[in-house]
């Protein structure tokens, strides 16, 4: 797999062409069909925009770092021309009339969609095991989830479909099977890539983002996303005096041995390349999962309120129990949590008034085996969901960018992230500091 | 509405819709929920501490 900037190299210097590209993308999908990974492959589309985006080039009109990069989709995202079904049966299958904004400017930008991807049933959920088109598998072990809930667009990227991916994340969407999956992935600030035309789980929590085979890629997509593709790369952070926080309480508590053998690894590169490195702690760390619980389940609820009461068997049992439960929580018990959001962003603002960057693993365990309720990490049996989710919803509640970049493998082969958190609506402060970390967390 | 008046009311309603799977989710809700109001969410600064920023922020709009 090479990066986009390889490939922007070498279609530029006619080693390759879009149409090349998009063939061997294409060509790549039909090979990885067991995992399950799309719901719908774009090929008659893709091959059509290969043509014009080479037409364009030789005619001497360049879009820029995105020009012909092959990407794919979470089919939660509208796209022109194709039905958005988020991964459900109670979507109508009609075909989005216009792209998403976020779309939008990735066409603008020159990507070429190869498909839409599978996704967790609207998105509620952290394995996508609850799918209505059948669970994506994990490039590396057929029986083990990808992540998710973009867990099909980490799918087909790890396995070598494409040179980026678009997600959404509300409690770990993106970081979560990025992690799972050894790829970046990037929860950009808060409101930063517009919403309009992506499928609601929790507006207060949603974010769009891409996963990327490095910073660098990452960085490109989303200011692609934004609508400025021609954005130059943000400069690295000198690593040397760096100052990175890790909140240890709560969030080192519970990992796997061999993630928190990475983390630890990471940090200790980290160290010997010039960084400080602090503990701190968040205060509320252990009210997370409470307040997080009350927002998401009562905003998807009042989304689905209606189709709950309509098509109610359309949707898949766990995600319309997840839902139906959301229809209970109390208004006052919704404000409190709100409440409590406040003071978690505070907490966050303030551990990084000291220092340029949060650090912390982004997954607490590996890729789970799929079928799996609960797993055991540090002698105590955990839910699957609220394990995967522990360590990155608290930055879907405060907005902060969040980035998860590989940090090695276990044991047994299997891939883990760590997580570097910004500034508030400080997207490419962080990126600096990702670009200035990312050989010492990855170890290259 | 206390929690536990709440988890009788809602698990009874739960079993009148004929979605008795619901019981265990909304038993693991009460528990968070009790949670939720036993924790201190005073935005008061004296809750805070005073190094914190007083700004809340205007994503909250």
């Amino acid at each position: 797999m090479i990066s986009i900037e390889e490939f922007g190299r070498r279609l530029r210097t006619r080693e390759t062409t879009v149409e090349k590209a998009t063939e061997e993308s294409l060509h790549r999908i039909e090979n990885i069909a067991a995992l399950n990974a799309f719901i719908l492959v774009m090929a008659d589309e893709a091959r059509r925009q290969a043509r014009e985006l080479d037409k364009e080039l030789a005619a001497g009109r360049d879009r820029g770092a995105l020009h012909g990069v092959p990407i794919t989709v979470k089919d939660i995202l509208d796209i022109r021309g194709t039905a958005t079904t988020a991964a459900s049966r109670v979507r109508d299958g009609r075909p989005a009339r216009r792209d998403c904004p976020a779309i939008a400017h990735l066409r603008q930008a020159g990507a070429v969609f190869l498909g839409k991807t599978n996704l967790h049933e609207f998105a509620f959920g952290t394995t996508n095991e609850d799918s209505a088109f059948g669970p994506a598998r994990h490039p590396l072990d057929a029986t083990r989830s990808p992540g998710g809930s973009s867990g099909g667009s980490a799918a087909s990227l790890a396995a070598g479909v494409g040179l980026a991916t678009i997600g959404t994340d509300t409690g770990g969407s993106i970081r979560i099977p990025a992690a799972a999956c050894g790829l970046v992935g990037l929860k950009p600030a808060l409101g930063d890539v517009s919403l309009e035309g992506v499928v609601p789980l929790s507006r207060t929590m949603d974010h769009v983002g891409p996963l990327a085979l490095n910073v660098a890629d990452a960085s490109r997509v989303y200011h692609a996303l934004l609508g400025d593709p021609a954005a130059t790369l943000p400069a690295p952070m000198p690593l040397t005096g760096l100052r990175l926080a890790v909140p240890r309480p709560y969030f080192c508590d519970l990992l796997d041995d061999g993630v928190r053998a990475t983390f630890e690894g990471a940090l200790d590169r980290l160290r010997a390349d010039g960084a400080h490195v602090d503990d701190i702690e968040i205060h509320h760390a252990p009210d997370i999962g409470a307040v997080y619980l009350h927002i998401v389940l009562s905003e998807a609820a009042a989304y689905h309120a209606t189709s709950l009461e309509a098509v109610p068997e359309r949707y898949t049992l766990p995600v319309r129990l997840r839902l139906e439960m959301g229809r209970y929580v109390l208004a006052e018990d919704y404000v409190r949590a709100m409440a409590g959001r406040a003071v978690l962003t505070r907490e966050v603002d303030a551990a990084l008034a000291q220092h340029d960057a949060l650090i912390l693993p982004s997954l607490a365990i590996p890729a789970p085996p799929l079928g799996t309720p609960s797993v055991e990490v540090a002698g105590r049996k955990e839910p699957v969901r609220n394990i995967m989710l522990r360590l990155t919803q608290l930055f879907n509640l405060t907005g902060h960018p969040a980035i998860s970049i590989p940090s090695g493998k276990t044991r047994a082969g299997l891939p883990c992230g760590v997580q570097l958190v910004g500034e508030r609506h400080e997207t490419d402060a962080l990126l600096r500091v990702a670009l200035a970390c990312e050989g010492a967390i990855t170890g290259a | 509405m206390t929690v536990d008046a709440w988890l009788q009311a809602t698990t009874a309603d739960a079993e009148r819709r004929g979605l008795p799977e619901l019981k265990p989710l909304l038993e693991a809700l009460a528990r968070a929920t009790s949670a939720l109001r036993a924790a201190d969410f005073s935005l008061r600064p004296s809750a805070l501490g005073d190094q914190l920023p007083q700004d809340p922020g205007h994503d909250f709009d």
